[in-house]
């Protein structure tokens, strides 16, 4: 029997007495994508936030089966331990390339600094690898010294999405990946992200308001609304015959293209 | 293979007053490995209904629905995307890909998630397209832009890139020409050969005469009117 990789466990986060989110427990399993939609204010990002360890909540648990000792609670475990975690098993993409990238630093040196952060000290290794990340992203190797403020919106996000690659995490948390891009950008990060999780059996949390996105990567799909989880299924399913009434008036309220 | 039993469907419309429209009652249907099985029914009767809930696209509001040994109504998420990796298949009406994702590589994606190797589900998905009469300069291309006939043709050919135990085909042999029919059918002979359970819609009477052992009426599981 295969164990999760990530045990959520009544999770609840609250802004004074607005609810944040309320009560959400779930398991992922080694190679699931879990996608989580709901409107604006719905509590995913919220809860991303809680899980990824950006955000303490106010009660609930968080088991990692980390490498080396198993399920740990990573809301206990001590800030070095964590912020260890963040750079190695766990990456987080934000919506934003600019606020998980180092905008002063090249692109070459966004993939390296990742890998130095783990202990990488070779100097033509680390560069090897970055060559190799970007090429795997679709970035020329020409552009390597060049800094991401010279990229364009959709080379931004996979420079973003090759740093936190490489180090070959388990667990990867998207916070609206493709929000803000171009459509045709869009569906180009979408088949990269998609042959990514593939080829590396990545787990994969997505937050995002857009169900084609979800529909394409997501196996699972949770549906939040005012901080609760109100249905949650295979992605298909839910997504084709929604059983609460809030899913269906989200799937009924998509424009037909 | 496929084993169904009192299988019912319910469709409650929270936002139309909590309409509850009942749309399958005490639906029955087994289907032994290398059986092909066609529904028939007129339109509406649930046929597409019936074989959505086989590949647990819709939720069964009740009953069991067995495919080997996953009960598909009751299953959790990872084990029907575990199931329909490895020994469901469903070849739609329509094909739904990733603009921009070449044909080649949408034939072979079913092969390269089970873990084939790049240079063998490639090679498969070449025998099928040159099998389907896709023509070669086109399967570089994303098939978001071909013609129906030509995405139905891509659709089969994916359906059939892995050989799946048991195998649901929504009117596969709608809108192609005599030639593509034929060789659809073949594939679909090919299965029960090599022993697949395969469900079937065929508007097409004579191809369900040609490939099916047996016709289940799905209008003997409408619900009877109160």
């Amino acid at each position: 029997m295969i164990s999760p990789l990530l045990n959520v466990r009544s999770v609840s986060k609250y802004y004074g007495t607005r609810i944040g989110c309320e009560n959400v427990s779930f398991d992922l399993y080694p190679g699931e994508v879990m996608g989580i939609v709901g409107e604006s204010g719905s509590g995913k990002s919220t809860l991303l936030n809680c899980l990824a360890g950006h955000l303490p909540p106010d009660s609930g648990e968080v088991f990692f089966d980390t490498r080396t000792n198993g399920p740990r609670d990573t809301l206990t475990m001590s800030e070095p331990e964590r912020r260890m975690l963040g750079r190695t098993d766990w990456a987080f993409v934000h919506q934003h390339a600019r606020d998980g990238l180092r905008m002063g630093v090249s692109a070459g040196g966004n993939v390296g600094e990742r890998l130095m952060a783990v202990g990488a000290r070779h100097y033509g290794n680390i560069r090897a690898q970055a060559v190799d990340w970007l090429g795997r992203v679709e970035i020329a190797a020409d552009r390597m010294d060049d800094r991401p403020d010279a990229f364009s919106g959709g080379m931004q996000q996979r420079l973003q999405i090759a740093r936190n690659l490489v180090t070959g995490p388990r667990l990867v948390f998207m916070d609206e990946p493709t929000g803000g891009l171009d459509v045709s950008v869009q569906a180009r990060l979408l088949d990269l992200l998609r042959g990514l999780v593939r080829e590396m059996g990545l787990s994969a949390i997505i937050v995002t308001h857009d169900l084609a996105v979800v529909r394409l990567l997501a196996d699972r799909l949770m549906v939040m609304k005012d901080g609760h989880v109100v249905e949650a299924g295979l992605t298909d399913q839910v997504l084709d015959d929604p059983q609460h009434g809030y899913t269906q008036l989200l799937v009924s309220s998509v424009l037909q293209v | 293979m496929i084993d169904l039993s009192n299988v019912s469907k319910r469709f409650t419309l929270h936002n139309q007053g909590g309409a509850e429209i009942p749309v399958m009652e005490g639906a029955h249907l087994s289907v032994a490995a290398g059986e092909c099985v066609a529904l028939t029914g007129e339109s509406g009767a649930g046929k597409s209904t019936l074989m959505r809930m086989i590949y647990g696209n819709y939720l069964a509001t009740s009953g069991r629905i067995k495919v080997g040994d996953v009960d598909v109504a009751r299953a959790a998420p990872r084990e029907i995307v575990a199931l329909r990796r490895e020994g469901l298949g469903y070849v739609s009406q329509f094909l739904r890909v990733l603009p921009r994702v070449p044909t080649r590589e949408v034939v072979a994606e079913p092969l390269l998630t089970l873990g084939v190797t790049r240079e063998a589900a490639l090679a498969r998905a070449e025998t099928l397209l040159r099998r389907l009469n896709i023509p070669e300069r086109l399967w570089s291309l994303s098939p978001t832009t071909f013609s129906g006939g030509e995405q139905q043709r891509v659709n089969i050919a994916r359906g059939f890139a892995h050989d799946y135990p048991a195998l649901l085909l929504d009117e596969p042999t709608a809108s192609l020409d005599a030639m593509n029919r034929e060789t659809v059918l073949r594939l679909i002979e090919e299965a029960k050969a090599r022993g697949a359970a395969i469900v079937g819609i065929f508007h097409d009477a004579e191809a369900r005469g040609r490939v099916c052992d047996r016709e289940v009426d799905v209008s003997a599981f409408t619900p009877k009117a109160a």
